[in-house]
């Protein structure tokens, strides 16, 4: 290994936006990890593992929490998601584990799952203790990973661990990608994302920091590498096309997000709108909120039962604080040389279901920032554009077309995964991906070599 | 008509007892101020922690087995007999009595094996005031190495000729506490009655270990590194005492009014020893863990169960159980019940599945969803389906329509399906149930009369030599 700073202690973690951005769901200390972990039935087939994305076993970490062999518990949860301990925060577990436990079906509270992974994953850090896995024998094959977020940090790890040469390029100093940069702090701070990486990079594995991928460089890459992984994710957010969208005071939620994990923004304005009603619209109200602002707005065209936002999400906004203005639509933007305000129209649904706008419904809501949350752009066009000598990499709505199981593109060499592929979803989508493309390359890579 | 007002007023060997609840001979009744507090609380009577020549105790004393995180389901104990002058505790037995008329106080002895040292003790100790001895023939620990306390009970003519020795003198009923750490429990219970023993109690502690510091490699009680082996006692051992007891009192030679002992913390736990033939119950590791005040709800909630079942007093139920108990060769063969799993209660667990295909008889299987019966399916097979199974986070917008995970309905596929032909009835599947009458036993009417291996022997109906199996058990 080289003698670089560990990720995690390349950075300065302030105490205030640290008491600010405090767990949101507290660690559990051994006293109650042990009776939650008896709780848990230990379900045969599980559907808790079913509906975790990378399958992680989780009544097997569970009764080993149980039976005091946490070192065991963690190498369980790590087998299946290298990113564990960030699942075990970032994951919503509403919708997933704990969503689908069977205590639901006769009226008990479901085992709190996510945060018996996160006193696992906890206690294994806390230990010192090496990443449990060895990378495998070296076998020459190199694979190139375009991104360094999760999809292709899981990718990276499997590929290790059977001996090929995994190199990470990313346009970023820092590994880790919406891990790192993307999901609130108070669910999963942005230490304790690059303090996994450091773990997993125990594997040997080469990251290439600052590095943009464009149509060039990734010819380059396919000349030199034996297969490529593609975990880009999403370009920038969507703008509104609005008048007075180039003032200062209009930000997106994920530079808003991106810049108070990396300590760059430590205040918000006192009045604030967030444009869009998706879970990243949800984190950057909240964030305003514990960054000061006094007044918290959400809007968005439809109504609470179209957005995208979990209902768990939506209501712990409303606990913050955060108002919701439903039915309305941006229509300009005022202001001088900053923001003043949001001019919004209200809407209505017709008889066919789409909505458009009331007449003589404009109104302005007054606004230091406004944060636009309405989705990401895909940004996968340059890999149609690139001179691959072999097929072309399908995609469909701007996102890459992927054999599910395998991760393979319709360009055998390559490989995707996460965001990218999906169009948007968690950490824990793009660690599965990550993983189940990782495997499939490396089958193959095997099959190839049969071949030759 | 309302039911009757039960009581729980009874008559245990001669003594007139205001319930049925006694503290044991233990650390609850060490001095006359803890039993009258204890008076107080509710209990009945109490047997004082056993007086005999003080002795000097160890630091420390006590160790348990906790349960998944429960408490205390095992206590384990390396306490010896009272550490106090006897002649303060029999002044303090007198002030108890003389307090607390109604209460029964029973004084437990153990003494060298003399004669006269038992004569004398006998005769301080009615003099004292108590309403009945109890025979320590049972501590395993300490003083057993002494020749006191299990080693007497262990060893049938000590038993005998030492309850003797009490009788000459007693003019109070005699009752002689068993040791567990025996065989066939019969044995010095036929020998105490032999004696002329009035009544029994059991049981005693069990030997234990109860464990190691996976650390330090030192077994707990931990005494200055070092420990020895223990009394185990409370709710993990009255499967145990219940067998002995049942044994006890359903054996002619040995059967006595008896005095149940271990595990007992619950009202529950005290009608099950009644219903096996105990007159009085003695509690101890429930009263350590909870204090005196656990008495309240053993009254309480016997009462309420004997007024639900019409019984008036603990005569009307006492060994009601004790016919139900046979010898296994008794049992009707061709009783037949099998499982069925209620579906609107099944949460999908499938710990029935899995542990009918490993801990018994692969007849629950996975199938409902498949167009017919499907029993060669094994558990490695779903397991191999379900983790090639893709799930993704389900988003609102793009997932529109899609199930939601946190569905109150269990699925059909992980409904299991009982195969009622090949169940053997085992109820390991109703046992492993975390849900109440998710699984019942049902009984299956194959029309055949009862029939016993008893009574198949007695037809000649069984292979040749399978009857002529050496019976221990009589």
């Amino acid at each position: 290994m080289s003698q670089r700073t560990p990720f995690h202690q390349q950075i300065v973690i302030q105490p205030e936006m640290a008491e600010r951005f405090g767990d949101l769901h507290p660690p559990l200390d051994r006293q109650a990890a042990m009776p939650e972990a008896n709780r848990c039935l230990f379900c045969f087939d599980a559907p808790c593992t079913t509906a975790c994305p990378t399958h992680i076993d989780v009544p097997r970490f569970i009764k080993k929490i149980a039976s005091g062999n946490l070192s065991g518990s963690a190498r369980t949860i790590l087998d299946a998601n290298i990113l564990g301990a960030s699942c075990a925060r970032a994951c919503p577990v509403e919708v997933l584990c704990e969503g689908a436990c069977v205590m639901h079906r006769y009226n008990k509270q479901p085992i709190e799952i996510a945060r018996l992974q996160r006193f696992a994953m906890d206690s294994f850090h806390e230990s010192g203790a090496a990443l449990p896995f060895e990378p495998g024998v070296e076998t020459g094959l190199s694979v190139a990973l375009v991104g360094a977020g999760p999809a292709s940090l899981a990718c990276a790890a499997e590929l290790r661990r059977r001996g090929i040469r995994a190199n990470l390029y990313d346009a970023r100093s820092l590994p880790g990608g919406l891990n790192t940069y993307g999901v609130a702090e108070y669910k999963l701070p942005l230490v304790e994302s690059l303090r996994e990486i450091e773990m997993l990079s125990q594997l040997g594995v080469d990251f290439h920091f600052e590095t943009t991928i464009d149509a060039a460089k990734l010819s380059e890459l396919e000349q030199k590498h034996d297969a490529l992984f593609l975990g880009i994710g999403l370009g920038a957010i969507h703008r509104l096309g609005i008048a007075g969208e180039e003032l200062a005071g209009v930000t997106n939620a994920l530079d808003l997000i991106a810049g108070y994990k990396s300590g760059e923004l430590t205040t918000v304005p006192a009045r604030v709108v967030v444009v869009g009603a998706g879970n990243t619209a949800i984190d950057a109200a909240i964030a305003s909120v514990r960054l000061g602002a006094t007044d918290v707005h959400i809007v968005y065209r439809r109504g609470p039962e179209q957005m995208s936002a979990f209902a768990f999400e939506y209501e712990h906004a409303k606990s913050e604080g955060v108002k919701f203005l439903w039915h309305v639509q941006p229509t300009g933007i005022r202001g001088g040389n900053a923001v003043e305000g949001l001019e919004l129209t209200k809407l209505e649904s017709n008889e066919n279901g789409s909505i458009i706008p009331q007449p003589v419904s404009k109104f302005l809501l007054a606004t230091d920032l406004i944060v636009l949350s309405i989705g990401q752009a895909a940004h996968a066009s340059f890999l149609v554009e690139s001179e691959t000598k072999s097929e072309k990499i399908q995609l469909e709505q701007g996102r890459i077309l992927i054999d599910r199981a395998t991760g393979q593109t319709s360009n055998p060499k390559f490989f995707a995964g996460g965001d990218c592929t999906n169009g948007g979803r968690e950490v824990v989508d793009a660690v599965a991906d990550g993983r189940r493309a990782g495997i499939g390359i490396a089958a193959w890579l095997e099959a190839q070599h049969v071949q030759a | 008509m309302s039911k009757p007002k039960p009581t729980l007023e009874s008559v245990f060997c001669g003594i007139p007892c205001i319930n049925p609840f006694w503290l044991a001979s233990a650390p609850p009744t060490n001095c006359g101020e803890q039993i009258m507090r204890a008076f107080d609380a509710g209990w009945g009577g109490a047997v004082w922690k056993t007086i005999g020549v003080p002795i000097t105790n160890v630091s420390s004393r006590y160790s348990s087995i906790d349960w998944e995180g429960r408490r205390m389901m095992g206590f384990n104990n390396i306490e010896l007999i009272s550490d106090r002058p006897t002649e303060v505790n029999l002044s303090e037995i007198a002030e108890v009595k003389r307090r607390y008329p109604k209460n029964v106080v029973i004084a437990s002895l153990m003494v060298e094996s003399k004669r006269e040292t038992w004569h004398d003790i006998v005769q301080r100790a009615e003099d004292a005031g108590a309403d009945g001895l109890e025979l320590n023939f049972g501590c395993p620990h300490g003083m057993s190495e002494r020749g006191m306390g299990s080693a007497v009970g262990q060893v049938p003519e000590y038993c005998e000729q030492i309850t003797g020795w009490v009788k000459e003198k007693a003019r109070t009923p005699v009752i002689v506490k068993l040791t567990p750490n025996i065989s066939d429990i019969r044995i010095p219970a036929r020998a105490a009655k032999r004696g002329g023993a009035d009544a029994l109690s059991a049981i005693n502690t069990i030997n234990s270990i109860t464990g190691i510091d996976l650390d330090t490699l030192q077994p707990n009680p931990n005494v200055d590194g070092k420990s020895s082996h223990g009394g185990y006692c409370g709710p993990a051992v009255k499967p145990i005492a219940l067998n002995m007891v049942q044994q006890v009192q359903s054996d002619p030679a040995s059967a006595l009014p008896l005095s149940g002992i271990g595990g007992i913390g619950s009202w529950r736990d005290a009608a099950e020893f009644i219903l096996l033939g105990c007159g009085t119950v003695q509690v101890c590791t429930a009263a350590m863990h909870y204090g005196y005040r656990i008495v309240e709800d053993m009254q309480d909630g016997l009462l309420a169960w004997m007024t639900e079942k019409g019984f008036a007093t603990i005569e009307d139920f006492r060994g009601l159980s004790i016919p139900n108990v046979l010898e296994w060769k008794q049992l009707n063969l061709n009783y037949r019940s099998v499982a069925r799993i209620h579906e609107d209660l099944c949460i999908g667990c499938q710990l029935c599945y899995t542990a009918c295909w490993d801990g018994a008889h692969q007849c629950i299987h996975l199938d409902r969803a498949s167009s017919m019966p499907d029993t060669r399916r094994t558990p490695a097979m779903v397991e191999a389906e379900a983790i090639q199974r893709i799930s993704t986070t389900p988003i609102p917008k793009l997932d529109a329509g899609a199930p939601g995970c946190a569905s109150a309905v269990t699925p059909l596929e992980r409904i299991p399906r009982v195969d009622e032909d090949h169940c053997v009835g085992c109820n390991l599947c109703a046992l492993v149930c975390p849900v109440e009458n998710c699984i019942t036993m049902e009984r299956i009417d194959n029309g055949l009369p009862p029939e016993s291996w008893e009574d198949r022997t007695a037809k000649g109906l069984v292979p040749p030599g399978a009857a002529e199996v050496m019976s221990t058990n009589t």
